[in-house]
């Protein structure tokens, strides 16, 4: 049986699905794109050389070396040492959001909460760099503040507000009788929370940390500027250079052509391959979260 | 009195803000004996047996004037200590609510939260309170799978173990077979009568044929006042007031 369309029906239809696609091709294109482009260097290196190679001096006049570890290893310390400094606090301001907080002072954290989202990160950046930078110096005597561990202050800050407002979510959405159970038996609030509700939520936990795990990974701007930029192996207080600023840095004047600067979109490629795991696991995360 | 009173309300009135759900409520319940709480929809049947284990006091805005001892000991004496209340005092709900746990993990919350780490201890404890709720028999080759996966009347079943689990001397239950077959049903019945020798039960029901099967004494609420307090088979076989007369025969309610 065939069902009349109004046009105008058909034209917001149509619409709708030109737009779907469009985002799908943008998606696609930029695939095509890194895969291409980041290709011939890996080549030339040879994949091993450039994802193991300790040394990176891409603009050394007579042996040059592209090996990218030390900036893999340094995403993924910085990344983790996010997580480990702020979904803990994110995870508590949202147990305290969710549970505990009398509904006017939730609602004033609330708002806050999401003014730190919306915050641009070379703001987060310039703050780091005048306060947190010359702060760690003094406090731990250091030669220079900026570090690793300065880079991962300024990440768990910036994925606070992810990590509040997803786990918050989740947290609300425990059913009330498991708590209820819980406290006819005799526990008391924070046992209830702790180790009944916060267990129950965890699904949507874990997406936090997964969706934490990717900001901090994608972040260029803000640690570009209290990470000291130099590609060390990775030491908390040293000076390092994450996937993320390797490429901003030298983009400016890597010769077009150059193997530097194929080099450089095959960092992209190697961003945008954990930035794909990372969303996969997400998407597994948020599943098992919804199934309970 | 021949029996011994475990729980006494002397003029208990409640209040959810200003609205009053409970009025001048007396009554003594016996100990170890079951006790049922009759009553149409939004008579405070709930509120009552919450204001027990102070339950309400998760309702903001909640205010309760008069007496109410649990063994002489008044409940909502400032200073209470609210858990150690609630141990002696379990409840069972409407709902079956395990946790999202184990089966074992949720006999052992209350033991585990309450101290007790030892794993033979625990063992025993989950045991006894399994077999005590009739249901050893069907779980005992899956205590360390989800107590999700099963059903609606062995997890209230499970409930039940779970409140028995921190030895409790009296045990509230609020409707605990409204949600469930009539099989589960009748066992539950079944395991209200064998627990009732160790342990003092009231429980609320809509079902009359419920309280007259199990049931030694029965209050009959109307408007959150207490009308009538009886005998079971005295208060369905001769009512003493009108109001409960045409309530059980059905004219109202
Ligand atoms: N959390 C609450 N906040 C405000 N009013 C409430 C609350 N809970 C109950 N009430 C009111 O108190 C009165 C008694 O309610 P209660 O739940 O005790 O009745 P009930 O006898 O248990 O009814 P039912 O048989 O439907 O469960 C009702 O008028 C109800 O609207
Ligand atoms: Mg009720």
């Amino acid at each position: 049986m065939k069902r009349r369309i109004k046009p105008a029906e058909f034209a917001m239809q149509t619409l709708f699905l030109v737009c779907g696609l469009t985002a799908i091709a943008f998606v696609l294109l930029i695939t095509v794109y890194l895969i291409l482009a980041g290709l011939p260097a890996i080549r030339e290196i040879g994949l091993t050389d450039f994802l193991l190679g300790r040394t990176w001096a891409s603009t050394h006049a007579t042996d040059p070396r592209f090996g990218i570890l030390p900036m893999i290893l340094t995403s993924v310390y910085g990344a983790a040492g996010a997580i480990v400094l702020g979904v803990p606090v994110g995870f508590f301001t949202a147990l305290f959001l969710a549970k505990a907080a009398p509904p006017r002072l939730a609602g004033l954290i609330r708002p806050a909460v999401n003014l730190l989202a919306g915050i641009p990160s070379v703001v987060y950046g310039l703050v780091g760099m005048c306060v947190l930078v010359p702060a760690l110096r003094a406090w731990l005597d250091l030669p220079a503040g900026d570090t690793l561990l300065a880079a991962m202050i300024v990440l768990a800050v910036m994925i606070l507000p992810s990590v509040i407002s997803v786990s918050d979510a989740a947290l609300a959405a425990v059913p009330r009788e498991y708590e209820e159970a819980s406290l006819a038996l005799g526990a008391t609030p924070v046992e209830t929370y702790l180790r009944v509700t916060a267990p129950a939520a965890r699904g949507g936990v874990a997406a936090a940390v997964a969706l934490g795990v990717g900001r901090a990974i994608g972040e260029a701007m803000a640690i570009l500027m209290v990470a000291g930029n130099v590609a060390n192996m990775p030491s908390l207080l040293s000076s390092v250079r994450f996937l993320t600023t390797g490429i901003a840095i030298e983009m400016n004047y890597a010769a077009p052509g150059s193997l530097q600067r194929q080099a450089l979109f095959s960092i992209g490629l190697v961003l945008f391959f954990f930035i794909m795991v990372i969303n996969i696991l997400l998407n597994l995360a948020l599943k098992r979260g919804r199934e309970g | 009195m021949a029996e011994q009173a475990i729980l006494s309300a002397r003029d208990l009135d409640f209040f959810y803000g200003a609205a009053q759900a409970l009025r001048h409520i007396t009554l003594d319940i016996p100990a170890g004996r079951v006790t049922a709480l009759i009553g149409p929809s939004g008579c405070g049947k709930s509120t009552f047996l919450r204001t027990i284990n102070r339950m309400n006091d998760l309702v903001p805005g909640t205010r309760m004037a008069g007496s109410l001892t649990f063994q002489g000991q008044e409940i909502y004496a400032p200073g209470l200590d609210v858990t150690a209340l609630r141990r002696r005092v379990g409840m069972v709900f409407q709902k079956p609510n395990p946790f999202p746990m184990s089966i074992y993990d949720n006999v052992a919350y209350g033991p585990r939260t309450h101290g007790e780490r030892r794993r033979a201890r625990l063992d025993e404890l989950v045991e006894t309170s399994l077999r005590a709720a009739a249901i050893w028999e069907e779980v005992r080759d899956r205590l360390k799978k989800s107590a999700l996966g099963l059903s609606g009347g062995q997890q209230q079943r499970l409930c039940i173990a779970r409140a028995l689990a921190v030895e409790p001397e009296v045990l509230l239950m609020d409707e605990a077979t409204s949600a469930l077959d009539p099989i589960s049903t009748a066992r539950i019945e079944d395991l209200i009568g064998s627990l009732k020798e160790r342990y003092t039960i009231v429980m609320v029901t809509h079902n009359m044929q419920q309280a007259l099967r199990v049931s030694d004494r029965t209050a009959f609420f109307l408007s959150g006042e207490l009308v009538e307090f009886s005998p079971t088979e005295r208060l369905f076989s001769m009512p003493r007031d009108q109001r409960t007369e045409d309530y059980i025969t059905g004219r109202f309610g």
